[in-house]
């Protein structure tokens, strides 16, 4: 019987590897502890980077109660915000893939262990433990498949992963402060490679080792490092794109020209037609000032400004600053009635569908000198897979809410 | 009795535990009830189901050909890690961005504009590269051995 119980994973001695121990798994606990503290810190400011508060079309997650308590009106300065946390969010969220994976192998005889519960405290610390592993997992396929574009995850990714997101910290957070004080004190006892006693992730049994825990806590650090290399560069142009080798909107740009840069939707994937966009197209600006109609001629014949701009998409692949000309927001908004104290804008797209066809921007934004209905890009006219014939760009705000190939601006009800 | 031995008996931890798992069910409750609020069954199966399929079939797959792979490499124990790390890295990578590189994830190109074509083979020359640092690290690590031994002995000739 022994024997036999000694070859079931529920048994200390099955499980061999000298790398396991409680040092081993306080190292990646805490990596892990400052890495997820990042991934959730920058997931909230990009939430809030949608503005959801401001309007019923930006908000994916209306049934959200307190979890928007933190709400804010999302700055346009300094311009590179978004690029930075939603890069920050994204790229670290893939290089702390290996550092989760060695954690869970680290703990994964626990999962094992009998009896199932020692009492009712241990119970509840067993299934906060699947809400814990279950969370990571879920936050981390979600938002790998979510860039890649694969949306096999059932639902929609913004209340899945944001919900999912509160989930995994509660039980995160728990977990962080009912262990972090035995992570640092087994770190501060002794060495990585010594003993600890009564090392309860320790194998009684271990076989010979074939790496050391340092050697072992390299490897996790290379597979973050490949992972870093191949994927940091969708956060900029030129050669460092090129190094993106693995990661979307890596490697190359779509295109040459003034109009090269990275798409995160094209014309013909958003059902927009040259019909939609060409002669026949007028933007309408809708205020107190009744419905206006504007022809592209009309807009060009305007004060045009420019504004160095990036792209930057929830996805975490950014463009470095475009050279974006075109009208003013804060001059639209005085044509249509508001000729002091700039109101909030709700946007319309001609695009067929996407969630985010139509999308509202707040009074700060819309009164941002740099925020522009841009009309031209680096020079020429906007290609139309970068919203010809006319597109909202605005500083530090998420992509969705450039809005591209514009059809309607209504200036105060959102 | 005092209070904190109470909960410790019935408990089976101290009352700082109780509290911070109650606050955190609490909490989880809350955005539970609103990651179930769409399609509670496939959000069940996908976040339970994650922590299965990595607990019960990724760890076992990839420690099993751990083990397979120790036991060719019986004789050499020295060499295991010079084919490990490689293919634990090429793993890794084909785990991440598999979507891409199989090509399954058919938005990608009619939405970015970009062909997905190039991953599948940027992962493998990656592994291909992988493997070459490897086998040099080995080539290197022969040689200084070997002159380390030479070194040590003494002269045949004399």
């Amino acid at each position: 019987m022994t024997t036999i119980l000694a070859h079931t994973p529920s048994s200390s001695g099955y499980w061999r590897s000298p790398v396991r121990g409680v040092r081993f798994t306080a190292v990646l606990g805490l990596v892990l502890l400052i890495g997820i503290t990042v991934l959730f810190v920058t997931g909230l400011l990009s939430y809030a980077a949608y503005n959801p508060d401001l309007s019923p079309v930006n908000d994916k997650t209306p049934g959200k109660g307190l979890l928007g308590f933190y709400l804010f009106a999302w700055p346009t300065g300094p311009h590179w915000l978004y690029r930075l946390t939603q890069g920050l969010h994204v790229t670290l969220g893939i290089v702390l893939v290996p550092v989760l994976l060695a954690k869970l192998w680290s703990v994964v005889p626990k999962l094992f262990a009998l009896p199932p519960a020692r009492s009712l405290g241990h119970a509840l610390e067993r299934i906060s433990l699947l809400l814990l592993v279950g969370g990571a997992l879920f936050e981390f396929v979600t938002g790998l498949l979510n860039i890649q574009l694969e949306y096999l995850f059932p639902g929609s990714f913004y209340p899945l992963h944001f919900y999912g997101a509160w989930v995994f910290f509660a039980a995160f957070l728990t977990h962080a402060a009912l262990r972090m004080p035995q992570a640092v004190r087994v770190l501060r006892s002794g060495r990585l490679s010594e003993a600890s006693p009564g090392d309860p992730l320790e194998s009684p049994a271990p076989s010979a080792p074939t790496i050391s825990r340092r050697g072992a806590l390299a490897v996790v650090g290379a597979g973050s490092l490949v992972l870093l290399i191949t994927s940091v560069g969708r956060s900029f142009d030129g050669p460092l794109r090129r190094l993106a080798v693995l990661a979307p909107h890596g490697v190359d740009e779509p295109g040459s020209g003034p109009g090269g840069f990275q798409i995160n939707k094209t014309a013909a994937a958003a059902g927009v037609t040259t019909a939609d966009t060409g002669e026949n197209w007028w933007l309408t600006v809708s205020g107190p000032a009744g419905n206006l109609r504007l022809t592209r001629r009309d807009l060009m014949a305007m004060d045009q400004y420019s504004a160095a701009l990036p792209i930057a998409c929830v996805e975490g692949w950014s463009t470095s600053d475009q050279r974006w000309r075109g009208v003013r927001l804060s001059d639209l908004a005085v044509l249509a009635g508001y000729p002091d104290g700039v109101p909030g804008l709700l946007v319309e797209s001609m695009q067929r569908s996407g969630p985010f066809r139509r999308a509202a921007l707040r009074d700060n934004q819309v009164r941002d000198p740099s925020s522009l209905l841009a009309l031209q890009v680096n020079g020429e006219d906007l290609t139309p897979d970068h919203g010809y014939p006319a597109r909202i760009i605005v500083p530090a705000a998420p992509g969705v809410l450039n809005t591209k190939w514009v059809s309607r601006l209504t200036f105060g009800s959102l | 009795m005092n209070p904190r031995a109470v909960v410790r008996r019935l408990y089976g931890e101290g009352p700082l535990h109780l509290l911070l798992t109650a606050a955190s069910f609490a909490l989880a409750g809350y955005a539970g009830v609103r990651l179930l609020a769409g399609d509670a069954v496939g959000v069940v199966v996908w976040f339970v189901g994650a922590a299965l399929v990595h607990d019960l079939v990724l760890v076992p797959v990839y420690a099993s050909a751990d083990r397979l792979l120790c036991r060719f490499a019986d004789r050499r124990p020295g060499l295991v890690n010079f084919v490990r790390v490689p293919v634990l890295l090429s793993g890794l990578l084909l785990l991440v961005w598999f979507p891409l590189i199989t090509r399954q994830a058919e938005r990608y190109e009619p939405a970015s504009g970009l062909s997905p074509d190039v991953f599948l083979g940027n992962w493998l020359l990656i592994t291909a590269a992988l493997f070459l640092v490897s086998a040099f690290w080995l080539v290197v690590r022969t040689v200084r051995l070997r002159r380390r031994q030479t070194k040590g002995r003494p002269s045949a000739s004399h």
